[in-house]
């Protein structure tokens, strides 16, 4: 990356973001045109192409976020850090997404927006988590030292995916015994175009994820070099007072 | 490591005896918790006896909130924190230690919580082993995470409210088996409630493994 980037985007992030768009385009015509109606849920199958694959990335953000988390244990290298909360920041929109098309969904198949079903219930504390952790990394300790920040979000980063599996189980236990699932979710026998239109989907979100991590990840370490800068100049500009100090004094 | 447990153990529990603040302080506002969700919750359609397990241990997660935060106040004032770190205890055993003291206390509150449940909500208990088990289970599950999760914060200008956060979504897991527990126990088939108590155990065993290899390099950096 050059010393004064005039964007986040790159040979490779400009490819992904073509596939992308093209992928997103293809996606849209496979949900909405090409595949066929469900039998139970009517139209409203289509918003589970996006749904789903928001879920699996949601989830799957969290896995990267714990791996650089362990990763910057090992290496204590910047770029470990920052990926670490890029991850968590793209994931928690997925998060977001998946929990307002669910609710979309909901409506019309449930008749209601929100239900204490176990996926909405650890899909919702997976957002609070994540929010928790990058909370974490915003704020400065008293003495502002960023290995003393990188431990801290290292270790809650590490302790998300055991969190959300022992929420998620326990959870998922919680409900099951209050009732067994009163509507079959995705139809267990889907196949294909419908099938098809759902990994589509899935491969679509990955690469948009992706595409947007690269981004959110330059942004990041963009802002970590211009707060070193900053420290750089600050020092410049104090020696600088102090060369004129003891300059007039003379 | 045992050993500067117990010693931080008896430091902090001396702090607590001689400072009062979780009997003048924590346990009031427990019992108050206790008669605000009779008022808001109407006493005489029997919802009070029917949600007794998840409002008792939603006070507990409350009161330990502030039994967390407390612990490492009084590390705060005159350098504590450095002096824990130059002492050369065993960092293990200062979380053990910090964390059995939590648990001691929190231990306390239970206990007042579950008389004022007994006597204001007018609930039966059924098991009394599943009921001690499940607290003690829980109450180690809230001690260890919490510690764990206190020293993070420790060091943090937003510290009182950046943990409930970062806390109560961990803690989730310990609030569905500690009330699905003591359902099975207060009025309920004892029997239902052992699996139950065996996830605050797994809770428990996962966050007193985290916070021994943790707490070291997170009080180094706090």
């Amino acid at each position: 990356m050059s010393a004064h980037p005039a964007s986040t985007s790159s040979s490779a992030s400009r490819a992904l973001g073509v596939l992308s768009l093209g992928g997103l385009a293809l996606l849209l015509g496979y949900a909405l045109v090409w595949s066929p109606a469900d039998v139970v849920q009517g139209d409203a199958v289509r918003i589970m192409y996006v749904h789903v694959p928001t879920a699996i990335v949601a989830f799957a953000a969290c896995g990267i976020t714990s791996l650089a988390s362990a990763m910057w244990l090992r290496k204590r290298s910047e770029g470990w850090w920052v990926l670490g909360g890029a991850a968590a920041e793209v994931g928690l929109v997925f998060t977001g997404l998946c929990l307002v098309t669910g609710s979309i969904w909901g409506r019309p198949t449930w008749g209601t927006y929100w239900d204490w079903d176990p996926r909405i219930t650890s899909t919702t504390l997976l957002f609070v988590l994540l929010v928790g952790y990058l909370a974490l990394r915003q704020v400065d300790n008293e003495r502002g030292d960023a290995a003393q920040r990188g431990m801290r979000g290292a270790v809650v980063g590490l302790l998300l995916v055991p969190n959300v599996a022992i929420v998620h189980y326990s959870v998922d236990w919680w409900r099951s015994l209050h009732q067994p699932a009163t509507i079959t979710r995705l139809d267990p026998t889907i196949e294909g175009t419908m099938l098809f239109t759902l990994v589509l989907g899935i491969a679509v979100f990955s690469v948009v994820y992706v595409w947007l991590l690269l981004h959110r990840f330059r942004v990041g370490w963009l802002e970590e070099r211009a707060g070193d800068r900053g420290i750089d100049q600050a020092l410049i500009d104090r020696r600088a007072e102090a060369g004129v100090g003891s300059g007039g004094s003379q | 490591m045992f050993h500067d447990a117990a010693l931080v153990a008896g430091k902090d529990l001396r702090v607590e005896l001689r400072s009062k603040v979780t009997l003048q302080q924590v346990a009031p506002f427990a019992v108050l918790m206790l008669i605000l969700f009779g008022v808001a919750l109407d006493p005489d359609r029997g919802v009070l006896r029917r949600a007794s397990s998840g409002l008792f241990w939603v006070a507990v997660l409350f009161c330990a909130l502030l039994a967390i935060q407390r612990a490492f106040t009084i590390e705060s004032a005159d350098g504590g924190r450095d002096a824990l770190r130059l002492s050369g205890l065993d960092p293990a055993g200062i979380f053990l230690g910090k964390a059995a003291a939590i648990a001691v206390q929190l231990i306390g509150l239970e206990i007042v919580l579950a008389a004022g449940v007994i006597v204001m909500y007018g609930t039966e208990v059924t098991g009394w082993p599943l009921l001690a088990a499940t607290c003690a289970a829980a109450t180690v599950g809230l001690a260890a995470a919490g510690t764990l999760y206190g020293v993070l914060a420790a060091g943090l200008r937003v510290r009182e409210t950046l943990l409930p956060i970062l806390l109560l979504p961990v803690l989730s897991p310990v609030l569905i088996g500690a009330t699905k527990a003591f359902e099975a126990a207060l009025g309920g088939a004892p029997a239902d409630g052992w699996p139950w108590c065996g996830l605050l155990v797994i809770f428990a065993l996962l966050y007193v493994a985290a916070g021994t290899l943790a707490f070291g390099p997170l009080l180094e950096e706090s």
